[in-house]
């Protein structure tokens, strides 16, 4: 759907994404952190936006979202960050990323509508299965941006083409079962998960949850279309600041291009 | 009317659904599927049935109660007394239900979330009689709130882990036990609480705690040859509730009463009424009322009664609300207070907080509807669990036994 996204998978190397919360631990800080991350490497920013109950995310995102919050973050405010990142940056896909109720209480269309403005190309809802995502779908779809789904390791043959079909840009692997930050499980795995998942979609599978260091990013980028690291990111820039996390962001960017 | 929902989509009406991450979704479906061939199987049932009667207790007695009813000088008003139940609540019917299903699964883990306790209580005491795992969460703050039941539960050889996040509270234990629920998938069966969830639970819990409302209904036509004028049960998330109005449903002059904990007084903003003083929204699973700002972020409910201090309400609730087949009114911590002490005095029954919360709308429904009226209340819980919390509300110290 978003050039902006197929321009990124049609570079011949594994991409690499980069989630910050918006907003996190205040919104200069936040919009400095995102100006930044292009020069890192960065292919595709993923933009969170905080939640009071974020039911899939563990300690480390959802402390992010505390901090967020406590500065004054919402979705307004985050997609004020998209717009000032877009004034500058024209070419780095922005995917939004978070729960249903803030969007739920903007509006499908108002939040369609103001996302569109502000050059976002995309965005995960972490709770809107594909049961529950076509009215969003339908209003993101009519303004060229990708609602992009999850796969998981429980969604099963019979499941797949369901969570496949409809999905724009790029499946969003989860490697494991379990909240993000945690521990990603070790072994051949990810290869066979990738090509199950690719080979229904006929997309870019980019892999996600537990991946940390830059050796582990570059083992993913060997299989799959991209890799995605979040909470040690976030993780660095609450406990090393805002230097430290950029390098670590260069790091793991170097190593998953390098990876094949 | 109410066999026509939910829909296939878990729908009632606008409400419920199915708002969960991915990695859930399968599960779900496999849930939904094995609760719909329990629901057909005659042996499920029979066991159902039988552990009802012999380890739960029921039928448990529709009671007069004939001095509160003389203190209103109005309508008869009945306790259907689902705090006879073994562990002292409604919450018991729910969890044999869904512990015997997660047994039919081959499930040897459970998770549950409890607010009171009255639902961990009751998980960790079916997990122990079917030699099930038993694992459960409960915000920090309730778990000061409702010490006696935090050491009932490991008495019963279940794990309570205390939850720090949020608020502290139940909304912040059930969001923790999805986490769980994320991570272990496999092997892991939630046994949620309430009404609410992702579908197939707001109707799998209804159908469980429908036995309250079917009692109530043979035996109020039994003792007084008609049915009530009306049917009043305390909301938290709403599944005493549910189960009592269930079978009344369809009998479209029986009005159906909750009542939500307005904590300080809805427009203090400190309080529990989602119906009353929220919005629709999505948490938890379900699209339904909840407490929340103009952010979509998820308030902070309050009520004096940790197992109505939840910012939601079953789904099916916020149907009968928009419908207008339910009304939906609330009680201050003052007024549950108030009449908790005046039940126990006149009656000689020590309620729950969660149901004083019904006994001054019961009351005044009471005056309202004259003598010739009928009323059944539905009396949850037993307030054995808190004393504590009462007698700090009262200014007493139970250890020293003096008055303030």
């Amino acid at each position: 759907m978003s050039a902006r996204i197929d321009a990124v998978f049609a570079k011949d190397r594994p991409a690499f994404v980069a989630y910050i919360m918006g907003g996190d631990p205040d919104a200069e800080t936040s919009q400095r952190v995102m100006n930044a991350l292009p020069d890192a490497g960065v292919d595709i920013i993923e933009l969170g936006f905080p939640f009071t109950d974020p039911m899939a995310d563990g300690p480390v995102i959802e402390e992010a979202g505390i901090r967020a919050r406590k500065a004054g973050a919402t979705l307004t405010s985050v997609l004020e960050m998209a717009k000032t990142f877009r004034a500058q940056d024209t070419d780095t896909p922005i995917i939004l990323m978070g729960y249903a109720n803030p969007v739920y209480q903007m509006g499908y269309e108002a939040f369609s509508d103001a996302a569109s403005l502000a050059g976002v190309d995309g965005a995960i809802i972490v709770d809107l299965p594909p049961e529950e995502d076509g009215p969003l779908r339908q209003a993101m779809d009519a303004r060229d941006m990708s609602l992009i789904r999850l796969a998981t390791p429980t969604t099963d043959a019979a499941r797949l083409p369901l969570v496949v079909s409809g999905s724009s840009g790029f499946v969003y692997y989860v490697s494991m079962t379990g909240v993000t930050g945690g521990a990603l499980e070790s072994g051949g795995s990810v290869a066979e998960q990738v090509a199950r998942v690719r080979d229904a979609a006929n997309l870019p599978v980019i892999v996600g949850f537990g991946v940390k260091t830059p050796d582990r990013a570059a083992e993913i980028g060997r299989d799959a279309d991209g890799v995605v690291v979040g909470s040690a990111i976030v993780r660095a820039l609450h406990e090393d600041g805002e230097t430290k996390a950029l390098e670590l962001v260069r790091s793991l960017a170097d190593a998953t291009h390098a990876a094949r | 009317m109410n066999e026509s929902w939910p829909d296939e989509r878990g729908r009632f009406g606008d409400y419920g659904g199915r708002f969960v991450a991915e990695t859930l979704m399968p599960p779900i479906l496999s849930l939904e599927k094995a609760y719909e061939d329990a629901k057909a199987d005659p042996a499920f049932q029979a066991e159902f049935d039988d552990f009802m009667t012999h380890y739960v207790g029921r039928p448990s007695p529709l009671y007069f109660a004939e001095r509160l009813t003389d203190h209103a000088g109005g309508a008869r008003i009945y306790f259907k007394r689902d705090e006879l139940n073994h562990t002292g609540a409604h919450k018991i019917n729910n969890c044999l239900g869904q512990l015997l299903l997660a047994k039919r699964m081959g499930k040897r883990r459970i998770i549950a979330e409890t607010g009171a306790g009255q639902h961990g209580v009751a998980t960790a005491t079916v997990a122990a009689r079917l030699g099930i795992d038993c694992i459960v969460y409960m915000g920090a703050t309730d778990i000061v709130r409702q010490k006696p039941n935090v050491f009932r539960m490991r008495l019963l050889g279940a794990e309570v882990r205390a939850v720090h996040s949020g608020t502290a509270t139940l909304k912040d234990a059930m969001n923790e036990a999805l986490r769980d629920w994320v991570t272990n998938v496999s092997d892991t069966f939630y046994c949620i609480g309430t009404v609410a969830g992702p579908h197939p639970y707001p109707a799998m819990v209804r159908d469980f705690q429908a036995v309250i409302g079917h009692e109530a209904r043979a035996q109020v036509l039994e003792r007084e040859g008609r049915l009530p004028d009306a049917v009043v049960a305390c909301i938290g998330g709403g599944s005493n509730a549910m189960g009592l109005f269930h079978a009344f449903v369809p009998d479209t002059d029986v009005r159906l009463i909750g009542v939500e904990a307005a904590g300080r007084g809805v427009k203090s903003g400190l309080h529990a009424a989602s119906l009353n003083g929220g919005k629709p929204g999505i948490l938890h699973g379900n699209r339904t009322y909840l407490l929340q700002d103009e952010n979509g972020q998820i308030a902070d409910a309050h009520s004096i009664s940790a197992g109505l201090d939840y910012p939601g309400i079953g789904p099916e609730h916020a149907h009968l609300h928009d419908i207008g087949r339910a009304e939906y009114v609330s009680a201050t911590d003052d007024e549950a207070l108030e009449h908790f002490q005046l039940c126990a005095k006149l009656e000689g029954i020590l309620p729950a907080l969660e149901p004083s919360h019904a006994i001054p709308r019961t009351l005044d429904l009471a005056k309202e509807l004259g003598p010739d009226g009928l009323i059944i209340m539905n009396m949850c819980g037993r307030g054995d669990k808190d004393v504590f919390t009462i007698a700090d509300a009262l200014g007493e110290d139970i250890a020293e036994g003096t008055e303030a």
